[in-house]
């Protein structure tokens, strides 16, 4: 094994491992998606006004939440298929958005709960005044008031997964940490590959971060659109803002 | 109770026809404390009554019954025939559920104390959603309609306006124009000025006023605005402890009463 670091290792090896990061971030969108919806599984089956479910739901999202993810990886590929009646076997691939989704799905939950609890009471009881159906108030009064404060949150999330995903080369999923590793494996050479996973990694979350950071500004001014404030007032309250969030960057 | 409703003509009409809300000795208790013990009462189609009375007395927990947002301890609400909390089952009186609750409050709208506009909708959005995805009605008929009642409450410049942008008075004049879009039968209003600072008070009770003397729905006004109930209602309750302490024509109950309650609490009121 080399000990030094040599640029021609590194040249060679970062076409192959950017091979890896389609894998990589399509899986991130995929347990993202999944635990978008999944998020909202939780939700309802929460407000079921039946203490039972309540209680297991709790329980179950409890005991996702202090377990790592690494754990459930392993369970869900090696165990998972033979455990009797509901066991079956899993590809990595599927393997890994159901456990890597379901984990962080427990965290969004929480999220959607926040944002939820954060609409006004009064909401509720205008909508039930104007006699909207209870998928209505969900739909048109609800969630267009709960979710979009949330997003900067979902955000990050977004951004703590995609740096979780690499988990999943445990179980042979190929993104581009499994690359690196086969091609330290391959040449004894792990400095430069991995150095190449950080410098990828650091390039897709940083800007992303970034992003969000404005999407949050974006969302806290986001009734405001059509401003009886003169559009260049609204202005110098975004600047002020952007510029606030730069300093912080 | 009869002689003093039948003050001109138009109450002599209300007295004969059939109430469209009754109230049959409803309470109402939040854990161990009594809000209601016992309320009677008749609303007639057309009818305007003023709720007054101390705070905490139980007149919001009246009007919320009716809409639904509070259940009743016990007692029955009849709202055009039906029982409004309570539904059939097989022969047996059971809990009303979502759907029998839809069907019977569809009669009725409300204007609240904090007017609860969606703040994610512009004004016109607001008045529009209700009639088209609750009662499925033609969009540009809606539409229209929206732009007609938001010009009556003097907000037909403002339509695209987020609610976030207006004052608390233009505020509640929208939740009006949301409300009466609906076309409702009986308007229930809570407390709709407390929230407002006092120059922006008389702008909404005109419009209130307007309502009441051209459109021929029944309205129950919890208000503390003496002079204003006077000057609409029909009748006025005076409730006190959880109970109709006093009721009648508003001049007979705001000007006349013998009750030393209805007198203390007028006095003190008129005195702050």
């Amino acid at each position: 094994m080399s000990s030094n670091f040599r640029w021609e290792t590194f040249v060679e090896a970062f076409p192959l491992v950017l091979q890896g990061l389609g894998l990589t971030v399509g899986l991130t969108f995929a347990c993202f998606g999944f635990a978008l919806l999944f998020g909202f599984v939780w939700i309802f089956l929460r407000r079921i006004p039946n203490k039972p479910i309540v209680w297991i739901c709790t329980w179950v999202m409890e005991f996702i939440r202090s377990t790592p993810p690494l754990v459930q990886l392993f369970f869900l590929y090696y165990a998972w298929p033979v455990v009797p009646v509901v066991g079956v076997t899993l590809e990595p691939f599927t393997c890994a958005v159901l456990g890597i989704g379901i984990h962080y799905s427990t965290y969004i939950g929480e999220i959607y709960r926040s944002g939820i609890e954060g609409v006004d009471k009064g909401q509720w009881e205008a909508s039930t005044a104007l006699n909207f159906s209870n998928a209505d108030k969900w739909k048109k009064i609800i969630l267009p008031q709960a979710i979009p404060p949330t997003i900067p949150m979902l955000g990050n999330y977004f951004i703590i997964m995609f740096k979780e995903v690499p988990l999943a080369s445990v179980i042979g999923v190929g993104g581009i940490l499994f690359m690196a590793n086969s091609y330290g494996a391959s040449h004894f050479a792990y400095l430069e590959p991995l150095t190449i996973v950080g410098i990828i990694f650091l390039a897709l979350s940083y800007p992303s971060s970034i992003l969000i950071r404005k999407l949050e500004v974006k969302m806290n001014t986001r009734f405001d659109k059509n401003a009886v404030l003169s559009k260049s007032k609204m202005k110098t309250i975004q600047g002020m803002n952007l510029e606030g969030s730069d300093r912080i960057v | 109770m009869s002689e003093t409703l039948v003050k001109d003509k138009k109450s002599s009409i209300l007295l004969n026809s059939e109430p469209i809300v009754k109230y049959r000795d409803v309470t109402k208790s939040f854990g161990d404390v009594h809000v209601l013990k016992g309320i009677n009462l008749d609303i007639h189609p057309g009818e305007k009554i003023a709720v007054i009375g101390p705070s905490g007395s139980g007149k919001t927990t009246i009007i919320r019954m009716l809409m639904t947002l509070e259940e009743p301890s016990s007692g029955d609400i009849i709202v055009n025939g039906t029982n409004l909390w309570k539904m059939d089952k097989k022969g047996l009186s059971i809990r009303a559920n979502e759907k029998h609750l839809r069907d019977v409050r569809g009669d009725i709208g409300m204007v609240f104390q904090h007017f609860n506009l969606f703040p994610h909708m512009t004004i016109l959005e607001n008045c529009m959603s209700a009639p088209i995805h609750v009662k499925k009605e033609n969009k540009e008929e809606v539409r229209e309609r929206s732009i007609k009642m938001l010009d009556r409450v003097g907000l037909g410049d403002k339509l695209e306006f987020y609610p976030s942008q207006l004052s608390g008075g233009q505020k509640q004049r929208v939740a009006m124009a949301r409300a009466l879009v609906m076309r409702p039968k009986i308007m229930l209003f809570d407390e709709v000025t407390s929230a407002l600072d006092p120059e922006l008070v008389g702008e909404v009770l005109e419009v209130i006023r307007d309502i009441a003397k051209n459109d021929d729905m029944a309205m129950v006004l919890v208000t503390h605005e003496m002079d204003f109930a006077l000057d609409v209602a029909d009748k006025v309750l005076f409730l006190d402890q959880g109970v109709i302490a006093e009721q009648g024509a508003a001049r007979d109950v705001l000007e006349h009463t013998e009750n030393e309650r209805v007198q203390a609490f007028l006095k003190r009121f008129r005195r702050g």
